[in-house]
């Protein structure tokens, strides 16, 4: 029998697909750029991996920018021996599940070493000390780029800081001697014994990073998440109960339902009461919060202009 | 407002946007405003009123105008950063603000006057879809204010928006206003700024820039927040042009080989036809790849791994486009030149060139002129200096992929870097190429897809003027062009026998060589002719560089393509040479029999009979055979030669 072949029918034209994306696809879009941007540009570069939410959002989307294959550098992490231990535990299980080089440097290192001097007193941290950590360790590693997960959001001396972050021989950073960034082009040529800090978060604010977590289901330690904790009220905010701070007359443990927004120095690092307990929660609370993120560091409230000072030193 | 007030207002309006974070978009704008215009007000009030403040930052700042011996909130002080600049009072830098509304993210390029006013503005309109330009409404449009209009047009900001600022000092009056708008509008027509937009406003008061203010009723349009809010951003978003710069090469294992980028222009879906540059191989995408997997296509601006069907060398640098939509391919630039260095231009400096993912050197080869901003007058100027802005020939030292800024700005911006400082000292936007053949002969230039003649003087390793001085004779290459059987062939094979013998380098390319090879693929079409002397002409340029004196003997109909030969080599060292006898002549002489068949018909297209010829206006040399012996003709191309000093006396 003749088989008749009937023609299908006329399909109706696709529907012009949409290039519309939102904020949060272009965010991500211009830090994939970036990081490629210093594979290509570098010989060694290392992401600065501290344990807090901005890193864990960078090794997500390192993880993006290079799929299928592993991201070309290590993570560093500058370990002030105060850390909390779920930020430690949650560290190792996440360089062993990616099989990502990990390297550890600690400041307990450098004052044994001599290279810095533990500070004393009740307020004492090892915030500053780093600073001189990180640098040796970026010169023993010969690092030529170090990812770090700063927003120019988080304070203002952060507002004028470029994607690709010069600094000079001794680590230092010049706020005159910053290159114009324009479009996309970044220029990461460098002199000897230079190297950058890259900002792939720049344009990110706090919010932007909490939609992003919640949109792409990463994973952060629970100390994001409200708990119940130990803690003790010290200059207008909640630090937690840690070996390394001893309390001050008139202080006292007691145990609250808390939170942390960042995750760093637990000598410096102060909780807020929440009861927020998933991302969602989190993305309504950020929202509506009334304190930047750094306003829960006791090393930023030091002085108005403290982050800048830092900054020129070599800090993060 | 208490703070725990706003606090609570806030808290209401970004609770929706958590919900509908999907949904927002992104813009960024750049401010612009002579001191004192209330531009750091302005963007502090914009962050006030859409309850971007936190409450310590807040504090901060209600201490810091305290201690001003001022009273509430100073607005201007949210925005300012460094140290330096607040002893100052003077702000150094382009700074970046964010803040948003449930509908829009918006990220603001703060650029400040004073001193490096251009270089902070050129650098903040770069990644700018709007400028929001201040202007005070007690001073009026000033010479700043058109400058400022000038740079976002210079870089093409799609949409501007002239705040008329200060309304409360000018008691809200229309006609002021009104004024204002008229004489900017005027200017800014001849800028061709495509989309402008007025709003009067008082930062300091607050109308009309988040609310609507009555005091100013006699204004029917939106609120500056509004327009913000609505404007239509991503209009001017290429989707037409693919290009895609190679990034990054991405090769997990052997079965894997991915290039990653960001999709410069225009999108690409998995089995199109594409060229990889600079090779010029032609290939299919076979996927488009992300994270999540693999994608239907990608669009201008997403950042994405492309994988090919064919093994194709592709490294950091290539680009990957359409095959039938090419860039423009060639290292001479016609460029306006914004210098943001601290040390002036300099011609001698072989300066690094990036340009997408591609870098080489560079010379800037010239300053056509410098562009006064005040005035918009072009003036002449040997160089540029740090503020300037000009129009300049920049020659790389390698071909590079581009489409005018006007068009493409990811594919027409450069900058170039100080080889010895490695600082950042100039930004480009692209013309087009330097324009030589094509700008003389435009219609010789076939399509989009013509590779710029101009990559013709690139460095070879032993410069032509060495072999030159060696050889002992000068190159050159000699076209010979006329009808069949006028006598090329014979000529021309005379000429180069009598060259060889004196020890010339000489080579004789010939219409039946080539298209026995290099050009087996080509008829005899209009356009095929074309090609076949657009190839002739590359392999000419190709033996001339080696020194030799190149005869070639081609019917070369037409005029165009003879013009485009001629355009790839330098002045005086392309001998255009007519052979030509009456048409009568030849077909009695007819050695080929050609003229006899196509008489007949069986030969179709032959030039002269059935196919046009152009004769050329003005060869360097004409050849009556009818009345020259072979000799004779060839004596004459000889002394041609001596007396153009490419052979010795
Ligand atoms: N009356 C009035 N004063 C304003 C307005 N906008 C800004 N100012 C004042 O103008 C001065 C300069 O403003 P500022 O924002 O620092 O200007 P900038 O140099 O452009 O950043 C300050 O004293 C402001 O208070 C306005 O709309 N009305």
């Amino acid at each position: 029998m003749e088989r008749v072949t009937i023609p299908p029918p006329a399909q109706a034209p696709p529907a012009a697909p949409s290039y519309r994306r939102s904020h949060l696809d272009q965010l991500e879009s211009e830090s994939i750029y970036l990081m490629r941007e210093v594979a290509a540009q570098f010989e060694r570069p290392a992401l600065l991996f501290s344990g807090g939410k901005d890193s864990i959002v960078m090794v997500h989307l390192a993880r993006k920018a290079f799929w299928p294959a592993k991201f070309p550098f290590p993570l560093l992490h500058i370990d002030t021996g105060h850390n909390f231990q779920e930020a430690l535990d949650f560290r190792d299980r996440l360089a062993a599940r990616l099989g990502c080089e990990l390297l550890v440097r600690t400041v307990q290192d450098s004052i044994d070493r001599g290279r810095v001097v533990e500070e004393t007193g009740p307020h004492a941290s090892r915030n500053a000390l780093q600073t001189v950590t990180l640098l040796d360790a970026l010169a023993e590693l010969r690092i030529d780029a170090a990812f770090g997960g700063g927003r120019r959001d988080e304070e203002k001396a952060r507002a004028k800081e470029r994607f690709f972050s010069h600094r000079d021989r001794f680590g230092q950073w010049d706020p005159r001697n910053q290159r114009p960034e324009l479009w996309n082009l970044f220029n990461g040529r460098r002199g000897p014994g230079e190297h950058f800090r890259v900002f792939p978060l720049s344009n990110w604010t706090e919010l932007d990073v909490w939609q992003y977590i919640a949109r792409e289901g990463v994973d952060l330690p629970s100390l994001y998440f409200s708990h119940r904790r130990e803690v003790f009220f010290r200059d207008g905010q909640w630090l937690a109960r840690s070996p390394w701070v001893p309390l001050l007359p008139g202080e006292a443990y007691e145990e609250r339902t808390v939170r942390f927004r960042t995750v760093g120095d637990a000598t410096c690092t102060g909780a807020v009461e929440s009861t927020a307990a998933t991302v969602e929660e989190i993305v309504v609370e950020v929202a509506a919060a009334r304190v930047t993120e750094r306003g829960t560091r006791a090393d930023d409230r030091r002085s108005e202009a403290a982050m800048e000072d830092r900054k020129r030193q070599g800090y993060f | 407002m208490s703070v725990a007030e706003e606090a609570e207002a806030r808290a209401g309006g970004y609770e929706q946007a958590a919900r509908q974070y999907r949904e927002m978009d992104l813009l960024r704008f750049t401010t612009a405003g002579s001191v004192d215009d209330g531009k750091s007000t302005l963007i502090g009030r914009l962050l006030y009123d859409t309850k971007s403040i936190f409450a310590d930052q807040l504090e901060a700042i209600e201490g810091a105008t305290r201690r001003r011996g001022e009273e509430g909130i100073n607005l201007a002080l949210l925005t300012d950063g460094l140290r330096a600049e607040r002893e100052q009072n003077i702000t150094i830098d382009v700074a970046y603000r964010y803040f948003a509304t449930p509908r829009r993210k918006f990220i603001i390029a703060d650029t400040p006057g004073h001193v490096q006013y251009t270089r902070n503005m050129v650098t903040g309109a770069s990644t700018a879809e709007l400028a929001i330009v201040l202007v005070d409404a007690r001073k009026g449009v000033l010479t700043q204010s058109r400058r400022h209009g000038f740079i976002s047009s210079l870089l093409r900001i799609p949409h501007v928006l002239v705040a008329v600022n200060k309304m409360d000092l000018v008691d809200y009056r229309q006609d002021v206003y009104d004024a204002i708008v008229a004489d900017y509008s005027g200017f800014a027509e001849k800028l061709g700024v495509q989309d402008l937009t007025f709003i009067p406003i008082s930062a300091l008061a607050g109308d009309n820039v988040v609310a609507k203010s009555e005091r100013l009723g006699w204004y029917n349009g939106a609120t500056l927040l509004h327009h913000l809010e609505s404007v239509n951003v991503g209009a001017d978003r290429n989707l037409v042009d693919f290009r895609f710069p190679v990034q990054y090469v991405i090769r997990p294992h052997q079965d894997f080989r991915g290039f990653a980028g960001r999709v410069a222009s225009g999108t690409v879906t998995p089995g199109e036809e594409v060229v990889v540059l600079p090779s010029g191989v032609a290939t299919r995408v076979r996927s488009v790849e992300a994270f999540e997997g693999p994608l239907p296509r990608a669009a201008e601006g997403d950042s994405v791994v492309v994988t090919l069907a064919d093994e194709v060398d592709v490294s950091r640098g290539d680009m990957i486009v359409r095959r039938n939509n090419l860039p423009t391919v060639g290292s001479r630039l016609d460029a306006m030149l914004c210098w943001i260095g601290e040390q002036p231009l300099d011609p001698a400096t072989p300066y690094v060139i990036q340009h997408t993912t591609r870098s080489s050197r560079a010379f800037v080869s010239r300053v056509v002129y410098r562009i006064d901003v005040d005035t918009l007058h072009r003036e002449e100027a040997a160089r540029l200096e740090m503020n300037d802005i000009g129009r300049v020939e920049v020659t790389a030292s390698v071909p590079l992929f581009f489409d005018a800024y006007q068009g493409n700005r990811a594919t027409g911006s450069f900058i170039l870097v100080d080889p010895y400082t490695n600082v950042t000292v100039a930004a480009g936007m692209i013309r087009g190429p330097v324009q030589t053949a094509d700008e003389l002969f435009p219609a010789a230039a076939p399509g989009p897809a013509a590779v710029s003649p101009d990559v013709v003087w690139e460095g070879w390793n032993v410069p032509r003027e060495e072999r030159e001085a060696r050889n002992g004779h000068g190159a050159a290459v000699l076209w010979f062009t006329g009808l069949s059987g006028a006598g090329k062939t014979t000529i021309a094979g005379r000429v180069e026998r009598r060259l060889f013998e004196a020890g010339v380098q000489t080579m004789l390319l010939d219409g039946d060589t080539l298209r026995h090879g290099l050009n087996g693929d080509l008829g005899f079409s209009p356009a095929d002719r074309a090609e076949n002397i657009r190839r002739v002409g590359e392999v000419a340029r190709l033996f001339f560089a080696q020194g030799a004196i190149v005869l070639c003997t081609f019917v070369s109909p037409y005029r165009e393509d003879r013009a485009r030969v001629r355009a790839l080599l330098p002045e005086g060292r392309f001998v255009e040479i007519f052979v030509h006898a009456p048409l009568d002549e030849l077909r009695r002489r007819d050695p080929k029999g050609l003229y006899a068949r196509a008489d007949r018909g069986e030969v179709a297209n032959l030039t002269g009979v059935s196919a046009p010829y152009e004769p050329p206006e003005a060869p360097e040399m004409v050849l009556r055979t009818d009345r020259l012996s072979v000799d004779e003709a060839v004596d004459q191309v000889l002394a041609r030669l001596r007396a153009e000093g490419l052979l010795p006396g």
